[in-house]
């Protein structure tokens, strides 16, 4: 806050990539002025790119049909009613009834609640410790490096859904707990990406010359080296939401995640299958659907940011 | 480079000691005890300082740990005790089903995803491009079994051509002994793997398709055809090494939901089953066994990159 009062420096102006446009875009502005024009590339992003706007509108979208929607739709989604069992589409239930008798439509409502909460909540606490973590592995370098890229190695080395499993056959899942597990089961992507940039940033000329000036290494990682890999950390965000909701997706499948009367998609869909053969179509595809649509619209975001913000990230 | 293959090893050895620890910890933050877990929760208090004498389990931490890891080195991962049988028989009974599933899925996601990405990269920003880019995808933003669910759908409740059920025979002659029920989860896993393959063949192909020693095949006259299978592809398999070697962990989760969805009876649907029902020995064993597979897909990609890629230098 503080900083913003200071003058800009020739060295803040060294600054490259996000630092550099920033910089030239608010001359005589300090660092957080500097961090505010980070936010406005990515807003720009949006504006500019189709693929980027195509992904938010269909996010936003989403957002409202869940959050919004049971308002103009309340249903109940927690008493079963045996009354209105599998019953097709009809005006009374625009997709029809499930198995115990919810509404399909409403019941799409209140499971995307938990479908995008999860996934946005474990995209930023699992990108803000990584970065973290990425940050301090990568400026430190050396044995610091080596031992903290060494438990990355090892978390890694069992795929996260055999993982999670297991965690979740000891414990019962939580709306919180699912954060929490899945968020310490996907900061070793953001971690391993910091790091790599972290590794090419902190040998620049700007950043010895904070050191010249005695800038301690706190000030060095939050002030120039956070900021300038944030591009990268955007754009792998973006991914992250889309990879946690298609692992909700799975877990509630496989009936590892919140139990009911809590409504998940992937917990529909586990319902649904039993009514495949019966041609229960709408107990199925629209959960399916719902499932796709937004996390195709992550990816959307993710590949349109990727190209705007010139991030040279390997997806997959 | 024998420094490098080395110095490798050793860095895998350290995250599978890792991983055992982790395991170790994962068994011991199981509510109450691990006697409890396994002999019930109606276990008098005797009962369950016996079964702690037997098992070792009245022994400090440390001392678990190690003789915990002295068995894994020697191959035993443990004894389900709801199945009175040991988890090494366990997977080795399910593992050559498996080996068939994968195996075969894998192959096939190679012979799919190497020509398509080729393809790609020679008609980039094509119409062809665009619709193989567009397919990888949806299928990449879809849940695995979403997939096999769709693929059930169409071809066993709508058409009936093929089962919706993998074959049941829980031996290898058995499974084999029914093709037709292969065919939906080997499809599931080949274009789900596929995906998982093919963005990243097409940008490994375009950057081939850049060098200069294509372009020198180019100026003394090639043809179009000999160029991409003599230079491009052999040039474009390289990478593939490293691709099925990291791709490995999400090859395995994806093999894992197959085997749930068409209930095929491998190791993925063992542990499945274990999970689901509180069997922790295999649940356990099996988390060691993926981890292993899964640095030794690393370790095997890293090795075989420098051996075959000359141009990459290690000091």
């Amino acid at each position: 806050m503080t900083d913003s009062r200071k003058p800009a420096g020739a060295l803040t102006m060294a600054g490259a990539g996000v630092a550099d446009q920033a910089a030239a875009a608010a001359p005589g502005g300090g660092n957080a002025v500097r961090q505010d024009a980070a936010w406005r590339m990515i807003l720009r992003a949006f504006t500019e790119n189709r693929l980027a706007l195509t992904g938010l509108i269909m996010v936003v979208a989403v957002a409202l049909f869940c959050f919004a929607g049971p308002l103009l739709w309340p249903t109940d989604q927690v008493h079963t009613n045996p009354l209105q069992v599998n019953k097709p589409p009809s005006a009374q239930h625009p997709l029809g009834t499930t198995s115990l008798g919810y509404d399909v439509l409403g019941r799409l409502m209140v499971g995307g609640q938990s479908s995008l909460l999860v996934g946005i909540a474990v995209a930023v606490m699992a990108t803000g410790f990584g970065v973290f973590y990425g940050v301090i592995a990568g400026y430190f370098g050396g044995p610091v490096d080596s031992v903290l890229m060494r438990i990355v190695d090892i978390v890694l080395a069992v795929p996260v859904v055999y993982l999670f499993i297991d965690l979740a056959s000891v414990f019962k899942p939580t709306l919180l707990l699912l954060i929490v597990v899945l968020s310490l089961l996907s900061w070793l992507g953001p971690a391993r990406l910091v790091r790599g940039e972290t590794l090419s940033l902190r040998v620049r000329e700007y950043v010895q010359a904070v050191k010249i000036m005695g800038g301690r290494s706190g000030r060095i990682i939050f002030r120039h080296l956070v900021p300038n890999t944030m591009g990268t950390i955007t754009v792998n965000a973006t991914f992250q939401v889309a990879d946690a909701i298609l692992t909700l997706a799975v877990l509630s499948y496989l009936g590892f995640s919140l139990p009911p009367p809590a409504a998940t998609w992937g917990g529909m869909l586990q319902d649904g299958v039993n009514f495949l053969y019966d041609g229960y179509w709408w107990e199925v595809y629209p959960a399916g659907l719902m499932i796709v649509i937004t996390v195709v619209a992550f990816n959307f975001i993710g590949d349109g940011l990727r190209d705007s913000l010139d991030v040279r990230l390997q997806r997959r | 480079m024998t420094g490098y293959i080395l110095r490798r090893i050793g860095q895998a050895v350290i995250v599978l000691l890792g991983v055992t620890i982790l395991v170790f910890i994962l068994q011991h933050l199981l509510p109450g005890s691990i006697a409890r877990a396994i002999i019930g929760p109606r276990a008098s208090a005797s009962q369950i300082a016996a079964f702690n004498r037997e098992y070792g389990l009245d022994r400090s931490l440390p001392v678990q740990y190690f003789s915990f890891l002295g068995q894994v080195v020697h191959g035993n991962l443990g004894y389900s005790f709801k199945q009175n049988t040991s988890v090494g028989a366990i997977v080795i009974h399910d593992l050559p089903n498996d080996v068939i599933l994968v195996g075969t899925s894998l192959v096939l996601a190679l012979l799919i995803a190497i020509p398509v990405g080729i393809m790609q990269a020679v008609r980039r920003d094509k119409l062809t491009d665009y619709a193989a880019t567009g397919v990888s995808f949806l299928l990449y933003s879809m849940p695995s079994y979403l997939l096999g669910l769709l693929l059930i759908a169409v071809f066993a409740v709508n058409l009936r051509i093929l089962p919706a059920e993998a074959p049941q025979e829980p031996t290898i002659a058995g499974v084999l002994s029914d093709p037709a029920g292969l065919v939906l989860p080997v499809a599931t896993l080949t274009l789900v793997t596929c995906a998982l393959f093919s963005r990243y063949m097409r940008s490994s192909a375009i950057e081939s398709l850049a060098q200069d020693y294509i372009r020198t095949a180019r100026a003394k006259g090639l043809g179009q055809v000999a160029i991409l299978t003599r230079h491009l592809l052999r040039n474009s398999l390289i990478p593939v090494v490293t691709l099925v070697g990291i791709s490995l962990p999400g090859i395995l989760t994806f093999g894992l939901i197959v085997e749930e969805l068409f209930n095929f009876p491998g190791v993925g649907l063992a542990y499945f089953n274990a999970a689901v029902n509180g069997d922790y020995p295999v649940v356990f064993g099996v988390t060691v066994l993926v981890a292993l597979a899964t640095v030794a897909g690393n370790l095997f990609a890293d090795i075989a990159y420098a051996i075959l890629d000359p141009r990459v230098r290690y000091d």
